[in-house]
């Protein structure tokens, strides 16, 4: 079977972007950590999770999102998220993510959003 | 005139004369002299004055010396006056050719010194020279055949099986470590329309390229048996006869078939030479004795056939050499008593074929460097389902090999069972999660990933519900509850960030039921079909 993950960073005043794309479970492990780590290189205030075009996560790939939560928190960095779909909200809010990120519609929104654009 | 001539010596080869640049000229004087030559003069092996040279390895004044020698002779017609002898360690390495002084008077013997020292000090950075190309030579050689054995072990891998069959009711593993970069040892499955599966287990004497030749005809001889008869005694009858013309000479090959019929668990075999395999049976550990010839040694040779059932819980091992034969730094030899009492674990498949691994590695210690070629196959026939008593429709039932990613596999086969009953999307959704989730508790801590342990399916439509029953065989452990992970410690550092399968599984379904027995662990996933009873 063949386990599609990939993830670009883009860079922007003030945050930096993961945009992610098919499956987020163990197999993403290595490129998600190292995508996050370029996002760091800058270090922005803000960095964001793109889910828009991810079409799964299992536990392993929320074990991975609160890796990265914990990295953002220990660097005193904000974690915002958008494109979740609705099933993925539903389990963000299920397993508490929600209470220590930021969830958008989309980008749009984020950006409009001042906590972001004040910084 | 000068010129060098240089003596290698090859192994197993005689004298070969190599070329090198000549030293400068003795005599440095205005105009410059000549280029040195190279003299093309062959010493023979008897000629004598290769053993005068040995005796006394010091400059020859070529017309003074009086010896019967051919190659004497040849360099007194090229004009040359002195022979400067390079002899390294007692060896003969080669010669400096001196021609006439251009002042046209004799060599004094200060020159014959000069070069006397000239010839003690060149000799051995000489030698070096040569010891070094040589090894320059032997590195590419050895580069060169380390390739060719690489592609050789890529080529006879992919004569072995590329997966492991998956038989209903069965579990079948193998293990194959070569003891060199290919092996003689083989393995084989061969399914048949009618549900038959003939399993091989072979070993070729020697181990190396010879025997990976002659095990890959082997193979071929067998399969194309196989095609045509039924009976195991019958096909190693023909690969017999087909081997023997063509087999080197001083090799031979030993060879397991068995032939499962899965439907009854009859296992019909018959064995050239090769070890016997045990059977694991309930009342304890059997060999499953059968007598025939190796093959290629004799032809026109009948192969004894018998009979044994495979019951459930039951276990058959069929292994090489490298195992029984291995010896620790004592010189003890691993054996066949030591294999059979190990074989009372309650292990089977690949983590049985892990033990044997692992006893192998305590018994021949550290540093052991692998004698023989070393392969398993094992054969497990796996306890009956627990029986379904509850009413219902079963919309699915399936089952997939414990490795990581399959539960995808599973969560899609589950999706297409329940189309007809057009879930509303969110409750889809959940249903998703809720199964990939369970296969993969299933396959990561029930099966503990080993892909011949399969995790079964099964989709019901009840009366009130959609069930799917997800089955492992974790059974006989505590049964763990779904907690509430501790999200402020897995972000602090203090738990691992795992650990939401489960406490995913209980919020995405209506209820949860799980049931252990000795053998099985199950996980029923309860969708509701009436609105008031669904998980909010």
């Amino acid at each position: 079977m063949l386990h599609e993950f990939g993830v670009a960073v883009r860079h922007q005043p003030g945050l930096a972007v993961l945009d992610m794309r098919g499956e987020i479970n163990g197999f993403a492990s290595q490129e998600l950590s190292a995508a996050y780590s370029e996002a760091e290189s800058q270090n922005p205030p803000t960095v964001v999770l793109n889910f828009s075009q991810v079409s799964y996560i299992n536990s392993t790939g929320i074990a991975l999102i609160v890796g990265l939560l914990a990295r953002a928190r220990q660097a005193q960095r904000r974690l915002a998220v958008y494109g979740l779909s609705d099933h993925y909200q539903e389990i963000f809010q299920i397993t508490r993510l929600v209470d220590f990120m930021t969830i958008y519609p989309d980008e749009v929104s984020l950006l409009k959003d001042p906590q972001i654009q004040n910084v | 005139m000068t010129m060098v001539k240089l003596f290698q010596k090859k192994q197993d080869d005689p004298i070969q004369e190599v070329s090198a640049e000549p030293p400068p000229p003795l005599e440095l004087q205005q105009p410059l002299p000549a280029p040195a030559q190279m003299l093309d003069i062959d010493i023979l092996p008897d000629d004598p004055i290769l053993a005068h040279i040995l005796k006394s390895p010091e400059v020859i004044e070529v017309d003074r010396l009086r010896l019967a020698s051919p190659a004497l002779e040849e360099l007194r017609q090229a004009g040359v006056k002195l022979v400067v002898p390079l002899v390294s360690q007692g060896e003969l390495i080669g010669l400096i050719h001196i021609g006439s002084r251009r002042s046209e008077q004799d060599y004094s013997s200060d020159d014959r010194r000069l070069l006397n020292t000239l010839s003690t000090q060149a000799a051995p950075a000489l030698r070096v020279a040569q010891l070094a190309r040589q090894q320059q030579i032997e590195a590419r050689q050895r580069e060169r055949m380390e390739n060719e054995l690489r592609v050789a072990r890529v080529i006879q891998q992919t004569l072995l099986p590329k997966e492991i069959p998956q038989i209903q009711g069965y579990a079948l593993a193998a293990h194959w470590q070569p003891a060199l970069a290919v092996s003689g040892d083989f393995y084989d499955f061969i399914p048949f329309p009618d549900g038959k599966l003939a399993i091989i287990a072979g070993d070729v004497t020697d181990k190396g390229v010879p025997a990976a030749l002659v095990m890959a005809t082997t193979r071929s001889i067998l399969r194309s048996a196989a095609e045509r008869l039924v009976y195991p005694g019958a096909v190693l009858e023909q690969a017999n006869n087909m081997l023997c013309p063509d087999i080197p000479p001083n090799m031979f090959v030993t060879c397991l078939y068995a032939l499962l019929d899965p439907s009854t668990g009859i296992i019909r075999y018959a064995n050239a030479g090769h070890n016997l395999p045990f059977q694991r049976t309930l009342q304890g550990v059997t060999e499953m004795r059968v007598r025939g010839m190796p093959l290629g040694l004799m032809p026109e040779m009948i192969y004894e056939e018998k009979e044994t059932g495979i019951a459930v819980g039951e276990n058959i091992v069929l292994y090489s050499d490298g195992l029984v034969e291995a010896h620790n730094p004592q010189g003890e030899m691993f054996g066949f008593p030591r294999l059979r009492e190990l074989l009372v674990i309650p292990e089977c498949g690949q983590a049985l074929i892990a033990c044997l691994m692992n006893e192998l590695n305590d018994f021949t210690g550290p540093g052991w460097e692998q004698e023989d070629d070393i392969t398993f196959v094992t054969i497990e026939r796996l306890p009956l389902l627990p029986v379904e008593t509850e009413a219902g429709q079963i919309l699915a039932e399936f089952d997939v090999p414990s490795q990581p990613g399959n539960e995808l596999e599973a969560m899609k086969r589950v999706v297409q069972a329940v189309q007809p009953l057009n879930l509303p999307i969110d409750r889809l959704e959940r249903l998703k999660t809720a199964v990939a989730e369970g296969t993969m508790n299933a396959m990561e801590h029930g099966n503990r990933y080993q892909i011949d342990l399969p995790v079964i399916v099964r989709v019901i439509l009840t009366d009130d519900a959609l069930r799917v029953k997800i089955t492992d065989r974790g059974g006989g452990r505590p049964i763990h509850e779904a907690e509430t992970p501790n999200l402020e410690a897995k972000l602090e550092g203090l738990q691992s960030p795992r650990g939401w399968g489960l406490f995913l599984i209980k919020n995405m379904v209506d209820d949860m039921n799980i049931t252990n027995d000795d053998i099985y662990h199950t996980i029923e996933l309860v969708f509701y079909l009436q609105e008031d009873r669904h998980a909010t």
